[in-house]
């Protein structure tokens, strides 16, 4: 029954994964852009849920109704403002603009939160668990995998059944003929990174909700983040879950056979399907 | 006179180092169809990709409606009404038929074309408009293609080789459709190679050689001896 467990817990924690990597393939599915800073603006999705917080007293989770539209905010200028003029055919411009703007964000987070590890507090909830079939689930982690499934379907609606998710893919299948169609391109990218750090925002306050984070928590959660949407395949949202639960299981029964070994099972996880599969398991884009 | 709808004055166009055209000069009427046929490399494609906004000129070398239009981005001058059928049809892969029209017609521009009215002019598409582009014919992809530009609605409608890689059935086809689509007042460029279907389907017919204009005429008094001049530089 401890076996079973953990790969529910880890199934669980995959949910957490895949919000992590959600905005990551969404952004690499429109504009080919691999975001260095993504683990960064979870965090500052996590540091603005904590400022929501402690200026008005609000639960975390509805701190949400600050944080997402803020974070799209911050999305939309951060496209609009540097992020596009880094686009082009050149990979490299991408990679090194956002690698400083992940070095810029970790500085800021010290300069205004300090080094020291912080935590929402979310109450009863954090405790609050239900029997199944003998097993006991955290309610947080619970409710953490269904936002998961919620926001991938949600994704996967705006993308397949709305004008907005048809733009998406035009310019992401071709910028210039899109063009063609009268879209602005900038302004897909830039509608495209808000609605990527928009769910980075729910990302990130499930983290602090879940576990204390400091300035330097964003490397972890890239590599998580990248791992997931390799692990299921570049582009393909729903594979970016069963990524994630890939990976979280692989944390919960490595952790099972040995404390140490909790990260590195993950990681070991990711390479073995990056040897077998190295599109992914259900890959929806190449090169 | 009436002023022309679009007005080239002295368009130059560049890759790089290379010179792809060297001061063109031309007008086109509203309503007219213009055929504009030359050899490979003459800058056929280059003079499309300028007037649709593709390649960025200075803004008086391309005039539409008065409006200087030559710096402006390829969004902004499909917003004013051109359309371009690009040459290879383009569609976009990981659209539907459906979709690759609904979003030609995305802008909303008032006028006669919607998707009943394509489906209208190409049948096929309709029984097929859920099929993913890349699933279709190369001459249904050109009617997808077609379609799609004509979704927006546009004043001025640019076909860039759209006989090209098509079985001559198809092309008879597609150009027998034609005359039902560039008519209502709508005008239209046509970048042909195959110089009697361009003639055939045209008011005034413009060569190019080397990105210059070599010749230009009404198409029905243009004859044979003249256009193998023009294109080829030879007597």
């Amino acid at each position: 029954m401890d076996w079973v467990n953990a790969v529910v817990q880890g199934t669980l924690l995959g949910g957490l994964y895949a919000l992590f990597a959600a905005g990551l393939s969404l952004i690499f599915g429109v504009m080919r852009l691999v975001n260095i800073a993504h683990g960064d603006l979870i965090v500052l999705g996590a540091y603005l849920g904590l400022t929501v917080v402690m200026a008005t007293g609000l639960h975390p989770l509805l701190a949400l109704v600050f944080v997402v539209p803020t974070m799209a905010a911050i999305g939309y200028v951060l496209q609009r403002g540097i992020l596009n003029k880094t686009l082009g055919d050149d990979i490299l411009p991408p990679l090194l603009v956002t690698f400083g703007l992940s070095v810029i964000l970790q500085n800021l987070f010290l300069e205004g939160y300090t080094a020291d590890p912080q935590k929402m507090n979310a109450g009863a909830l954090e405790t609050a668990s239900v029997s199944v079939g003998g097993l006991s689930l955290g309610v947080l982690p619970l409710l953490t995998f269904g936002i998961a499934i919620f926001v991938i379907a949600s994704l996967q609606f705006i993308f397949y059944r709305t004008p907005l998710g048809r733009s998406f893919r035009a310019v992401s299948d071709n910028q210039e003929i899109a063009q063609l169609m009268g879209l602005n391109k900038r302004h897909i990218f830039g509608l495209a990174m808000a609605l990527a750090l928009a769910v980075t925002a729910i990302a990130g306050i499930l983290l602090g909700i879940r576990t204390s984070f400091d300035p330097t928590a964003g490397g972890a959660r890239l590599i998580y983040g990248f791992e997931a949407v390799i692990i299921g395949g570049l582009g393909n949202l729903w594979g970016t879950l069963v990524g994630g639960v890939i990976l979280g299981v692989a944390q919960t029964v490595g952790a099972k056979i040995d404390p140490g070994w909790q990260l590195l099972a993950g990681h070991i996880a990711f390479l073995v399907v990056l040897a077998i599969r190295p599109n992914g398991l259900f890959p929806r884009v190449s090169g | 006179m009436p002023e022309p709808i679009l007005s080239l004055r002295k368009l130059e166009a560049r890759y790089g180092d290379f010179q792809a055209l060297y001061g063109v000069e031309m007008a086109l009427n509203e309503g007219e169809v213009l055929a504009i046929i030359g050899a490979n490399g003459a800058g056929k494609t280059t003079l499309l990709r300028s007037v649709s906004g593709l390649m960025s000129n200075a803004a008086a070398q391309v005039v539409y409606h008065g409006q200087p239009i030559g710096a402006l981005r390829a969004d902004e001058v499909a917003a004013l009404g051109i359309a371009l059928v690009p040459e290879g049809r383009q569609l976009f892969p990981s659209l539907s038929v459906e979709e690759n029209l609904l979003i030609g017609g995305r802008l909303n521009r008032k006028g006669p074309w919607s998707l009943d009215a394509v489906f209208e002019l190409f049948p096929v598409l309709k029984e097929r408009r859920a099929f993913a582009s890349t699933a279709l014919s190369g001459g249904q992809q050109q009617r997808v293609a077609i379609g799609r530009a004509l979704m927006s609605n546009p004043d001025l409608i640019l076909f860039d080789e759209i006989s090209l890689g098509l079985a001559p059935v198809i092309i008879k086809s597609i150009y027998e459709a034609l005359p039902g689509i560039v008519g209502d007042g709508m005008s239209a460029i046509i970048v042909e190679q195959d110089v009697s279907k361009a003639l055939s389907v045209s008011d005034r017919v413009y060569c190019l050689m080397e990105g210059r204009v070599s010749l230009e005429g009404r198409s029905r008094d243009i004859s044979r001896e003249a256009i193998s001049r023009a294109y080829f530089g030879v007597e």
